[in-house]
């Protein structure tokens, strides 16, 4: 399957064994997961890209689970997923720094909340916790405001690359056989009406055509209650829960050597200050109930409170430029874990409600899926041969980056030649990325894989270089593949 | 990994008496007027040719007090290229400094490799870009059409890209009247001009026939307050600062003008003292930073004024640049200049007693407000040495000029001297 078939024209497939919905981090996991086996899969996406929706904005912690809801699946698969994509990460070259967290008590009740944290985290399997004192918390987070009590260390919360992390499973996939159809939104599902031939096949109506599988697998993030009811199921309602973030000049890094985290109240997580594998400083998320699921603007309100928050927190934060702000909407829903239920007689399989933790998560996420699909009859025989996992462009700042290697710019000098100046992305990365296996479709896609525009000057000095050369590199792709194709965004997720 | 002297083996070393970082107006006056003393003269810009903003500001008002003529911009960055090359320095493009290896030593990228530039005296002339959306804190949505002058300039004269038919400009400066200006070329009309302040804050020589010629409703005390569309820019809402009341106003472009930053990532990264006015490196009136043979000069340190200030900078700095290696460049410690509010910034932000004087015996203000009448006040240790009524107005987006003689009267061993309008 070439680039164009990806995004443009009729599906290039007409039947596939399982039919993934979503190319979100999780339908991106379970996508490759599948694909290690005799199957053929399609990961299906309504957007023109993966990681496009609620996976491209979040906080990038790769959690430890410490402070999940004991018991629960969400508790077990973030523990697990934790582990997996670790290894997974250093595998592929996923950039991921070992940050660690120190969680603050700003009150009384707060510093006494957090032995019962420290014991929950216990229970959650994670037995590093450690409480500190007030003189310990500041050797560890110098710039934090005056007044904190005391707190609890997390040594192993970390922070990764979202978007890397998502491409790096879509792109195994690829390689393993996998077809990844953008621009593919399901619109309509027939469910099996048999048990047998044809009859025991889903029909997909997508905006791209039929496309007929064996077994579905729901991964549609906030649209995961929609398709659920296409399958003729109201199990849980999504609601998406918005989340504003602002990300700071990279010269404030050095105030924020960890990841420093709020004391969980009963309202949700609390706005965290962190560092990001990019090299910035976070602040954030807003947690506000939303109805529009397309919505991902960010709003007067949520910017006053995260000026309010930081001010209180790290004021001198707040001296730093905002490089970016941006609103992610988690998939909550009116219950207190993930949504899993796989029903055998439709041969479908749901991963809905994975609200804020999805990213640790989806590997874990994956590898349960696979295990239900298989308890349901699933046949799963492992592939004999596999391609070795992609190896993926760095794009973080823990290990040294093209315009720093002396050895890569004598290969090729297209990686001593800096396009976007503040981010520092050179030629030869840009290039990479429009020849990469999953090459990106529109400016959004070439700043997740590149970082180019994500700077300080948000375009002002190389915004028209980096633009000019994703149309040109759309357009040569489109032309090797025989079709004129437009380059415009097409889906839209809901 | 490491050689000898701590350089990666496959990273050259260059060793020019003074390495000039930013090939804008005011670094290539500076390579130029160094080289013509005979000195070896490094300048490293970034961007694949020399020139800096004029480059791509492809309308007339360059030159006037640095080369005694108006031309456009790009003639003006071309013809300052060429004498800083004619008077013998070496001028490299495409060579991004990323960083420090030394007190006076660069880790510069570049196509022909890694190089580590060890200079025996380096001035920074980075210049200063405008605060993009983001820094400004204007939330809604995030779609394609929003951007800064320079980005517009850039798709128009230098790469002859269309924008859309309808823009809004955020800010009425100077700067603003040249992005409307561009925008007219580019055929967009400019629907609105929003500023916070009561009035249009560039000349009114400019603005008056520039709204009548380019007939730019402008709109004083309002400001933008969110910006509407999904995949392309709709509308912008507006709120009038006096009554709160808000408005959409369509609009397929939003430029959003001045609101000017240093490009200070070197100077920040050197630890230098930075000016907490103009965030950029605090500076003498000898252009030195506080770190010894470190110099800075142009819209790094006052953000932002026309390319001919910032190259007379250039020309000023040069004299000192040479006394320093020389080892003749006065010592001592500086007296704290400071501006009271309406004005956020002074330049220079200290003055070293025996070190002559700033650029142009001028010192440089950037206010917050509109004042007709300039009644200037100098104090020191509760002193007033000097009051004077200038006879130019004080305007926010340009910056405000006050001669150096009226800090004559300063005692040399005082304590900080202040600068307020009375
Ligand atoms: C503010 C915020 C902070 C967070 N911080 C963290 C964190 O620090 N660590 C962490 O692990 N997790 C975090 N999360 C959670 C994490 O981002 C999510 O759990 C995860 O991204 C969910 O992935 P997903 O694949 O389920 O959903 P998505 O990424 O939303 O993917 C679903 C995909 O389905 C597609 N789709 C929907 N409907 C259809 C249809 N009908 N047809 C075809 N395709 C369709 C959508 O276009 C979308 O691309 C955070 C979330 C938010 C919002
Ligand atoms: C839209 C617009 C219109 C204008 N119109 C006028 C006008 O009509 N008349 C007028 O006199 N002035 C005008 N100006 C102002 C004028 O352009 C500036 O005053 C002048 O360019 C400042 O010169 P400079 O040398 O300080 O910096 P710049 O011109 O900004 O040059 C800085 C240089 O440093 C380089 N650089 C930065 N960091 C690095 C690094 N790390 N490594 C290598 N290189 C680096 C950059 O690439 C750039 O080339 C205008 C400005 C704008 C934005």
């Amino acid at each position: 399957m070439n680039t164009r078939q990806m995004r443009y024209g009729p599906l290039p497939v007409e039947r596939v064994d399982v039919a993934v919905i979503g190319g979100g981090v999780v339908g991106a996991a379970v996508a490759r997961a599948l694909s290690g086996h005799d199957l053929t899969v399609a990961l299906v996406e309504a957007r023109c890209d993966v990681g496009d929706g609620t996976s491209k904005a979040n906080t990038a912690i790769l959690h430890t689970g410490f402070d999940a809801k004991p018991g629960t699946l969400e508790s077990r698969l973030v523990r697990r997923g934790c582990e997996l994509l670790g290894d997974y990460a250093a595998t592929t070259g996923i950039p991921v720094e070992r940050t660690g967290a120190v969680l603050v008590a700003w009150t009384d009740e707060e510093l006494a909340a957090l032995p019962g944290l420290a014991a929950k985290a216990v229970k959650n399997g994670y037995d590093r916790c450690e409480i500190i004192g007030a003189e310990e918390v500041y050797q560890q987070v110098p710039a934090l405001a005056p007044g904190a009590l005391g707190g609890l260390t997390v040594p192993d919360e970390s922070i990764i690359c979202p978007w890397t992390t998502t491409l790096a499973f879509a792109t195994e996939a690829l390689s393993r056989g996998a077809y990844l159809l953008f621009n593919t939104r399901v619109e309509g599902v027939e469910p099996p009406s048999g048990t047998a031939g044809d009859a025991a096949d889903t029909v997909l109506r997508t905006s791209r055509g039929t496309l007929r599988a064996g077994w579905v697998v729901n991964a549609a993030g906030l649209g995961s209650d929609v398709i659920d009811g296409l399958f003729g199921h109201t199990r849980f309602t999504v609601t998406p829960r918005r989340g504003e973030l602002f990300v700071f000049d990279k010269l404030a890094r050095p105030m924020v050597n960890k990841i420093v985290l709020p004391v969980p109240s009963s309202r949700g997580k609390g706005v965290l200050v962190s560092p990001t594998i990019y090299g910035n400083v976070m602040l954030g998320p807003t947690a506000e109930d939303r109805d529009d699921r397309t919505d991902t603007s960010t709003s007067e309100h949520g910017f006053a409170f995260l000026l309010e928050k930081g001010r209180k927190l790290m004021p001198a934060l707040l001296d730093e430029e905002v490089t970016s702000s941006y609103a992610g909407l988690r998939a909550a829903t009116e219950h207190g874990d993930y949504q899993v239920f796989l029903d055998a007689g439709q041969r479908y399989l749901v991963l809905g409600g994975i609200r804020s933790t999805g990213l640790t998560s989806a590997m874990a996420v994956a590898e349960h899926a696979l295990g239900l699909l298989g308890e349901a009859g699933l046949r799963l025989d492992a592939k004999a041969t596999l391609p070795d996992p992609p190896r993926m462009p760095n794009i973080g700042e823990a290990f040294p980056r093209p315009y720093q290697r002396a050895d890569l710019i004598a290969e090729d000098p297209a990686y001593g030649t800096a396009v976007c100046f503040c981010e520092r992305v050179t030629e030869g990365e840009i290039r990479d990325a429009l020849a990469s296996p999953i090459p990106p479709a529109d400016i959004d896609g070439l700043r997740r894989r590149t970082r180019a525009l994500m700077g300080r000057c948000q375009g002002f000095f190389c915004g028209v270089e980096v633009e000019g050369r994703l149309c040109a590199g759309v357009a040569r792709a489109n032309r090797e593949h025989g079709e004129h194709g437009d380059t415009e965004k097409t889906g839209e997720a809901q | 990994m490491s050689g000898t002297n701590g350089v990666a083996p496959d990273v050259t070393t260059e060793s020019p008496d003074v390495a000039v970082v930013g090939a804008g107006p005011s670094g290539l006056t500076a390579a130029r007027e160094l080289a013509a003393s005979g000195l070896d003269v490094l300048v490293l810009d970034r961007e694949w040719e020399a020139g800096g903003i004029p480059r791509h500001s492809d309308h007339t008002g360059y030159g006037l007090r640095d080369l005694h003529r108006v031309m456009n911009g790009p003639a003006y960055a071309r013809l300052l290229a060429e004498r800083a090359v004619e008077a013998g320095a070496r001028v490299r493009t495409s060579a991004m400094v990323t960083g420090w290896a030394g007190e006076r030593s660069l880790d510069v990228t570049t196509p022909e490799g890694r190089i580590r530039v060890d200079a025996r005296a380096v001035v920074l002339a980075t210049g200063a870009r405008e605060r993009p959306r983001t820094a400004r804190l204007v939330p809604g949505d995030r779609p394609p059409g929003v951007m800064n002058t320079g980005q517009l300039q850039n798709l128009v004269h230098l790469h002859h890209r269309e924008v859309g038919t309808r823009a809004v400009i955020v800010g009425a400066e100077l700067v603003s009247w040249s992005a409307a200006l561009t925008l007219r070329e580019a055929g967009c009309r400019t629907v609105l001009m929003t500023t916070e302040h009561p009035h249009a804050e560039s000349y009114a020589a400019f603005s008056v026939p520039g709204r009548a010629v380019l007939r730019v409703p402008v709109a004083t005390r309002t400001r933008v307050t969110r910006i509407i569309g999904h995949h392309a820019v709709e509308a912008v809402e507006v709120e009038d600062l006096a009554t709160g009341a808000r408005r959409t106003v369509p609009c397929d472009t939003v430029i959003f003008t001045g609101d000017w930053i240093p490009d200070h990532e070197l100077a920040r990264a050197a630890g230098l003292d930075l000016d907490p006015g103009s965030k950029g490196p605090l500076v003498d009136n000898a252009l030195r930073t506080s770190r010894p043979g470190v110099f800075a000069v142009g819209n790094l340190v006052h953000p932002v004024d026309t390319a001919d200030i910032a190259a007379l900078d250039g020309h000023h700095v040069a004299r000192h640049v040479r006394d320093y290696l020389t080892g003749v460049l006065p010592q001592g410690p500086g007296i704290p200049l400071r501006a009271e509010a309406p004005f956020t910034w002074v330049s220079p932000g200290l003055v070293r007693p025996g070190a002559g004087t700033p650029p142009r015996e001028r010192i440089l203000l950037w206010s917050a407000e509109q004042r007709l009448v300039a009644r200037i006040e100098v104090t020191q240790d509760g002193r007033r040495i000097a009051r004077r009524t200038l006879p130019w107005p004080v305007s926010p987006g340009r910056v405000f000029r006050v001669p150096s003689s009226l800090l004559s009267g300063a005692d040399p061993h005082g304590g900080p001297i202040t600068i307020s309008l009375a």
